[in-house]
């Protein structure tokens, strides 16, 4: 596969378009999922439309270029009018994302199949933008793609200490005297690129994926800005060049939807297995911790009865330990789990007794738990 | 019945089977489900379609519907992880599931009727030659017949929950204290939207849904407070959105569906603009008024302040206003002027004291403030 | 009566008058609020608030819930644009003197679980000095370690901040605040919800910074600590109803007024 990928002229342009568009919208997206905006993505995605439409009437190129300058514009256009009817009115910022996203995209389909009758208009090829057509890529739009998508990656480069102050404590950074509302224009407008320069090979409708799910996954791998973003562009890549490689080796598998499914299964992976903070690593911990606490609960117990009579390990009834346990559970498990750890020993069938180092482990839980006084 | 006025009421009825649950969508706001739902029905649509062969069949709007909430259900489940948020979680789970419908219906139903470019922009204009019979009786089109339905349905869960809906709208702990369960109610309302949402889909396709769920009710929302009247705007607003943009397309020979979006967005524009209240021009208009009267409060209670403390004479003439409380020049004119047209003020050259009536006034409104 | 000793314009220029009007200028007020009114959507939130706090005071800001009082330091920052009045630091305008302001926001005003470490949040009050797109080096760490040493968090430099207890992220805010390196601190409920550890901490740290003739601004909720904590009060509520020394500015009258009818809960606070 991997020869295929460097010998086949057209998937190679395809897989380096795609894994282009990941890097960036990856390294892009964290910071919209960190500052909540996730479905901006998906808002200004389907407000490009228009924009692409009325570039193409009012040049009639279909330029790369071109048309992703229009589609900025009316990206950038549905995100502003976002935040004004946010900030001026009643209207909630997810209502207002709904609009924006519908409204726009609505009359994008208007232009866009007035175009269509219009005669002997070449609009051949605007219809890829809703649903994404990588097997279209030619290397003019590869070089498009990398051409913004470095002049993106720069400036996030150049502003990162700023972006990261803006991301976590705005105000903050307003009373050191950075200009915050420019600021946020400049973040949201490299946005706006990110997702313009991927409409192509995804389309409208599955760009927002390409924007939240990296950088969603990536958050679980670390704790450190820098990484995540760099992770998020790695996740976002990958994915990119591996929906590209399947959907031209299998049969009918669209390019959109097979980048989609990567990433969205990179991102159930990282949920589920991340260290520290994925769901079966928490799972685990929260288990051994309330292993831990069952083990020092019956020891305290038989601790404390045993230290009723002259040594400590007097052997006592599982059934009296039952009685003590706060919990209903029976006590069984745990004390074999006592006797594997030599912590404590069966005398009989019914009776259990400490070994040496289990009450040494009583009286040091006892210790923590009571501050000694035990 | 000719196919344009056929045409035209499918789009009123879609319309206002939209808005009445998209009202509550953007009171709660949840109005970006009504996104991520209108697109991961798709699978579900899918799959029934796989199993019954039928595009009309009612087996559709149950698969559609159960995989509406679904939806609703992934996420809850991956907020609740606390390692997203609701937006990123919603962000990643429709993309997901509209990406396996795309994807079965590539793979496997290449060659059946039934592609996404239909499931995603609708074609209201075929709709009237889909027609619903009953023994040879053409009941009408049957996107008409569908909708009406879904619409009659919405109306009576409408009718009878209303209290319910209201309570866990605006008071949802309220709500919980009753025994209302909002969870109950909030589920119903996303299956509301599933089945409005995929009866809506084959004449006006996915997008279309969420304009008209989320923007009459929006624009609706900036005219009125009340629940009810909203709801009736809301339901106005659809039908004009339905038929104008009907119109437009029309005249433009261009996407029925698009247009009546397009539309839906004029509308709100225009109550952006104009609404009394939230309306920007409204508001900017309030707002001039209200800054002579502020002008006026604030000059006569600086005076109140200042009024026999040793550096009265410097804090109460009309230099200081502009030099060190930072008024503009037209501001504090205005101000001045106002105060003493109403007689609070007596200006003497530059220095300005208030009368009696004014020392009184700047009493009562400080109260007031 | 009043209205006559106004309209004569300037008092005359005897020796007394001198010395009482040059004091106040040979030691400047650290800080001057003058008529300062702030309006949301044409709602006064504050109403023409005169304030002026000499160097070397720790004040407490004190008024019920909806009293402005973050507002208030808001606009003094220049983070509220005021319908009217001036602010002045330093008898400068606050952009021209930021370096020597730090400011402590509400904790829960930021996402703890954004990703990063508590030394970088502590260097961020340093990002005002670096200027633009320079990164913070070797220099900046030191300088922030210090800052963390001061509150006591020195070995939780490496922590992601989402692993810190309320009391802890309050003090790697301070430190943050402490590495600006200011004469005037702002700070915004730092008391709220730390522990006692915390709250001693913050309390001795007020001190030493009134020690090193700094002057601090504290939004503060707890009525029967203001006495204690703090050397002046402003009693604010929409107006401002009272400023200066604690022991003349906390009387019952003065409470009652800030607080409405709450009279009892005033009258409690007085005796403690």
């Amino acid at each position: 596969m991997l020869q295929e990928l460097l010998t086949d002229y057209t998937l190679r342009t395809v897989a380096l378009g795609a894994g282009l568009l990941g890097l960036v919208s990856g390294a892009l997206g964290a910071f919209a999922v960190l500052r909540r905006q996730a479905l901006l993505g998906d808002a200004i995605s389907h407000a490009a439309l228009p924009g692409i439409a009325l570039a193409f009437l009012l040049t009639g190129s279909k330029a790369p270029l071109v048309l992703v300058v229009g589609a900025a514009l009316a990206g950038w256009l549905g995100a502003a009018l976002i935040t004004s009817v946010t900030e001026r009115t009643k209207v909630t910022y997810d209502s207002a994302l709904g609009i924006m996203l519908s409204v726009f995209f609505g009359i994008g389909l208007v232009l866009l199949t007035y175009i269509q009758r219009m005669p002997a208009a070449n609009q051949a090829g605007l219809d890829s933008f809703l649903f994404g057509q990588a097997a279209a890529l030619v290397a003019r739009d590869v070089q498009t793609i990398g051409l913004l998508g470095a002049l993106v990656l720069l400036l996030l480069a150049i502003f990162w200490k700023e972006f990261k102050l803006l991301s976590f404590d705005a105000e903050f950074a307003g009373t050191l005297g950075f200009p915050v509302a420019r600021l946020d224009h400049l973040l949201t407008g490299l946005l706006v690129v990110a997702i313009v320069i991927g409409l192509q090979t995804v389309g409208v409708v599955l760009m927002s994926a390409m924007i939240v799910a990296p950088g969603a996954a990536a958050r679980q791998w670390t704790n450190r800005l820098g990484t995540m973003v760099l992770l998020a562009g790695l996740i976002g890549a990958l994915s990119g060049v591996g929906g590209a490689v399947v959907s031209a080796r299998a049969a009918n598998v669209p390019t959109g939807p097979a980048i989609v499914l990567l990433v969205s299964s990179i991102v159930a992976v990282s949920l589920l297995f991340a260290p520290v903070r994925g769901l079966v690593w928490r799972r685990l911990r929260e288990w051994r911790e309330g292993r831990a606490l069952r083990v020092d609960a019956v020891l305290v117990d038989l601790y404390a009865m045993a230290s009723q009579h002259e040594s400590t390990g007097h052997p006592h009834s599982r059934r009296a330990l039952d009685v003590m346990s706060e919990t209903s559970a029976s006590t069984r498990k745990t004390l074999r789990l006592l006797r594997v750890l030599g912590l404590a020993r069966k005398v009989d069938r019914e009776h259990w007794a400490l070994t040496d180092d289990g009450v040494e482990r009583a009286r040091r839980v006892m210790e923590r738990q009571f501050g000694g006084s035990a | 019945m000719g196919p344009s006025a056929e045409i035209q009421l499918i789009a009123v009825v879609v319309a206002v089977a939209c808005a009445l649950p998209g009202v509550f969508l953007v009171l709660q706001r949840m109005a970006m489900m009504s996104d991520a739902i209108s697109h991961a029905i798709l699978p579900g649509i899918v799959v029934a379609f796989f199993l019954t062969g039928d595009l009309g069949s009612p087996l559709l709007i149950l698969g559609a519907a159960v995989t509406g909430l679904l939806t609703v259900a992934l996420v809850e489940l991956l907020r609740k992880t606390g390692l997203l948020g609701e937006d990123a979680a919603i962000g990643i789970v429709f993309p997901a599931l509209f990406s396996v419908g795309v994807l079965l219906i590539a793979r496997y139903a290449g060659d059946i009727h039934l592609d996404i470019d239909a499931v995603l922009l609708g074609e209201l204009a075929f709709a009237p030659f889909n027609r619903f019979t009953i023994g040879g009786m053409d009941l009408g089109p049957n996107a008409l017949v569908v909708m009406g339905v879904i619409l009659a349905l919405n109306v009576l869960l409408l009718t009878l929950f209303y209290k319910e809906l209201k309570i866990v709208t605006f008071d949802a702990p309220l709500a919980a204290a009753l025994g209302f369960a909002p969870g109950v109610v909030v589920y119903g309302l996303m299956g509301m939207v599933s089945v409005t949402a995929v009866g809506a889909f084959d004449a006006v396709g996915s997008i279309l849904v969420v304009a008209l769920m989320v923007a009459p009710p929006a624009a609706a929302w900036l005219w009125t407070e009340r629940l009810s009247v909203m709801i009736g705007l809301s339901a106005a607003f659809g039908v004009a959105s339905a038929l104008g943009g009907y119109q437009v397309a029309h005249a433009l020979d261009a996407s029925i569906a698009g247009s009546m979006a397009g539309m839906a967005g004029v509308i709100f524009v225009v109550s952006f603009l104009a609404a009394p209240g939230q309306g920007l021009v409204p508001q900017f208009l309030r707002r001039r008024a209200q800054r002579e009267a502020f002008g006026c409060t604030m000059l006569i209670i600086h005076l109140l302040h200042h009024e026999g403390l040793e550096n009265a004479a410097e804090e109460c003439s009309v230099r200081h206003l502009e030099d060190d409380l930072r008024w503009e020049h037209a501001f504090a004119s205005v101000a001045v002027r106002t105060a003493v047209g109403e007689g609070l003020v007596q200006r003497d050259g530059d220095a300005l004291a208030l009368t009696r009536g004014g020392r009184a006034e700047a009493h009562r409104r400080l109260v007031v403030t | 009566m009043a209205w006559a000793a106004r309209s004569n314009p300037r008092p005359l220029p005897n020796k007394d008058a001198i010395e009482m009007t040059e004091q106040p200028d040979m030691t400047p007020d650290v800080i001057d609020v003058r008529d300062l009114t702030v309006a949301y959507r044409e709602k006064p939130v504050l109403w023409d608030i005169d304030l002026r706090v000499p160097s070397g005071v720790l004040m407490a800001v004190v008024g019920p819930n909806g009293a402005g009082k973050t507002t208030f330091l808001k606009a003094i920052l220049g983070l509220v644009r005021p319908a009217a009045g001036s602010v002045r630091i330093h008898g400068e305008p606050y952009r021209r003197v930021r370096s020597r302001v730090a400011y402590v926001p509400q904790r829960g005003s930021v996402d703890w679980d954004f990703p990063t470490s508590v030394l970088d949040v502590v260097t961020m009050g340093l990002y005002g000095r670096l200027g633009w797109i320079r990164r913070p080096g070797r220099r900046e760490r030191e300088l922030a370690l210090r800052a963390l040493d001061q509150v006591g968090m020195e070995s939780f430099a490496d922590r992601q901040i989402a692993q810190l207890s309320g009391g802890q992220q309050q003090r790697v805010f301070l430190a943050r605040a402490l590495v600006q390196d200011a004469d005037v601190y702002f700070m915004d409920e730092p008391f709220q919800g730390v522990d006692a550890t915390t709250e001693k901490a913050i309390v001795e740290l007020l001190q030493e910074l009134r020690e090193r003739g700094k002057t601090v601004l504290v939004v503060h909720h707890d009525l029967q600590t203001v006495p204690e904590y703090f050397d002046h009060a402003l009693l604010l509520n929409v107006r401002r109803i009272a400023a200066g020394r604690v022991e003349d500015v906390f009387t019952e009258e003065n409470l009652r007024l800030t607080y409405g009818g709450r009279v009892s809960f005033a009258r409690a606070a007085v005796k403690a």
